[in-house]
């Protein structure tokens, strides 16, 4: 009895797990079947550098979008990524265990604030001032680059905090030992040591960044051309799909289902590289 | 016997309210191989850590005393922390060589120090690795990373990192601990050499090394120094029964 017991429990464990991987392989499947098409019609060179986005007349190119997601990406990783490693290195090197214990938790708080909360408090508060001191629209580049900076920081410190509390203590003993001062061995021996970790918080980070939709759509202005400054409004492939997809039908929602495709691939390349780092250093 | 290169006085040491030390007074001459012996939890490592502050390291902890380094109280203000650790250099008890190549580890401490003397990295991590008996083994792969040598050339690399800066006193923590007989050979061959140049203090992984290797002894025993005295005489007629005990074999 005892021993069914034992077996039921642990089939019932799998057929949860399997339900979670069939989730993935289902949803792969239907963006890929229901997207596919329209790549295949419009040809996959056309559609990826294609400048014209104009489902009404059979224009389906999504270049300006790819360009709008890698700038407003690259933009958050420019702010977000010192932010957070420094912060990171604060947290584990110099912060008294109490403040340590006052930081870590508001840092989880920030990962925890709704999406829509930073798009709203974008909207009203970083996109005037960009607009009053900066000039242009104020929706654009760098209203999204900011906020999104913003949301990637708790990947990044809690990440990197981890890995360099995980070094073996010999590392910084063994560099203080030689006389070393505490900010050369967090540099020279610390940092590098805690690398792989570190680039695959910043990955996800920037996956996070990549994928994230409800902020863009309110403080990028989704403007479908290729901007000239950080001043200028963009459109990324997020937006795309979540402004039109109210509306669209037929071979427009197909070519929304293939910007999904595109969106899919770029997050699980990055989301791979970033498993491959962390599997390399724990050889 | 030598002048002395330090001088304990009236050393108290605490973690939070245990105490690891009690009134330990004691003085190290300079150039000869100083052995600390005394079982598990004597305080031997904390008394080597305090040597060259590694200590501070630890929250918690407080010390009361005096420890001399050339006349001079190191845990005064005006001593530079690093200052100290560059002249007084720390060898572990299990290996700890940083992420880096063999030839990295040793030149790395070097770049960070301005040196006096004009001669070239390579020349002092050559001059290092002979010191400490690894030359011959790793010329030909100065490149390759650290963790691929076994853990006797490790260790024996740790010493070379430590002896590349010159210090004057090296102070090492069980380094034989967990090394294959040949590597401790290596390592006692080579602190009998260097003696010429530097104080040593070593807390051996047992007696037999500790009357192999040193000219003086000091016994301690929960936190308290027993007995402290030439090599010989230690070994062949210690005046206190605990470390009679000890050496042959009845505890620790």
């Amino acid at each position: 009895m005892k021993k069914f017991k034992e077996k039921l429990s642990g089939r019932i464990f799998f057929i949860l797990a399997l339900s979670t991987i069939s989730a993935l392989v289902l949803i792969t499947i239907f963006i890929f079947v229901e997207g596919m098409p329209l790549i295949a019609e419009v040809g996959l060179f056309n559609f990826i550098f294609g400048m014209v986005w104009s489902p009404s007349q059979g224009h389906f190119g999504i270049f300006p979008m790819i360009v709008g997601t890698v700038s407003v990406t690259f933009g958050a990783a420019l702010i977000g990524i010192p932010v957070g490693i420094c912060c990171s290195i604060f947290m584990a090197e110099f912060a008294p265990a109490r403040m340590r214990s006052i930081f870590r938790p508001a840092i989880q708080l920030l990962a925890g604030i709704p999406s829509v909360v930073y798009g709203f408090w974008g909207l009203i508060y970083i996109v005037p001032i960009i607009r009053d001191r900066l000039g242009g629209p104020g929706l654009s580049v760098l209203a999204g680059s900011v906020i999104l900076a913003i949301m990637i920081l708790p990947t990044i410190i809690s990440i990197s905090e981890v890995s360099i509390m995980a070094l073996p203590r010999h590392y910084k003993e063994g560099a203080l030992a030689l006389g070393m001062t505490h900010w050369q061995t967090i540099w020279r021996v610390q940092l590098p040591a805690a690398k792989s970790g570190i680039v695959a918080g910043v990955i996800l980070g920037i996956g996070r960044a990549v994928g994230e939709t409800m902020v863009v759509i309110m403080v990028l202005g989704n403007a479908v051309a290729l901007p000239e400054s950080i001043l200028d409004p963009v459109r990324t492939l997020t937006t795309n799909i979540g402004i039109e997809m109210g509306y669209a039908a037929g071979k427009h929602q197909q070519a929304l289902f293939a910007t999904g495709i595109v969106l899919f691939i770029l997050i699980m390349i990055l989301n791979i590289t970033a498993q491959i780092i962390t599997r390399r250093k724990s050889k | 016997m030598n002048r002395n290169k330090i001088i304990i006085k009236d050393l108290n040491f605490y973690y939070d309210d245990k105490q690891a030390i009690r009134d330990l007074r004691l003085n190290i001459p300079a150039n000869e191989v100083f052995s600390v012996i005394g079982p598990a939890n004597s305080g031997i490592t904390t008394l080597l850590r305090t040597l060259n502050r590694l200590c501070d390291l630890t929250p918690g902890t407080r010390i009361e005393g005096e420890i001399l380094l050339d006349n001079k109280n190191i845990y005064s203000e005006e001593i530079s922390i690093t200052e100290l650790r560059r002249r007084v250099g720390f060898v572990f008890d299990v290996p700890t060589p940083l992420p880096m190549s063999i030839f990295d580890n040793v030149a790395y401490g070097l770049r960070l120090v301005r040196r006096k003397n004009k001669k070239t990295p390579l020349e002092s991590v050559e001059t290092a690795l002979r010191q400490a008996a690894l030359w011959d083994e790793v010329k030909e792969r100065l490149k390759s990373p650290a963790m691929s040598l076994s853990g006797g050339q490790q260790q024996r690399l740790c010493l070379a990192r430590v002896l590349a800066l010159e210090p004057e006193v090296v102070l090492l923590d069980r380094p034989c601990s967990g090394l294959d007989p040949i590597s401790t050979a290596k390592i006692e061959e080579s602190l009998t050499e260097l003696k010429k140049q530097v104080t040593i203090i070593i807390s051996p992984h047992n007696t037999q090394q500790a009357a192999r290797i040193s000219d003086r002894v000091a016994f301690m025993l929960d936190g308290r120094l027993i007995e402290e005295g030439a090599n010989i005489e230690v070994f062949s007629s210690p005046k206190d029964k605990r470390t009679s005990d000890y050496i042959t074999g009845r505890f620790g």
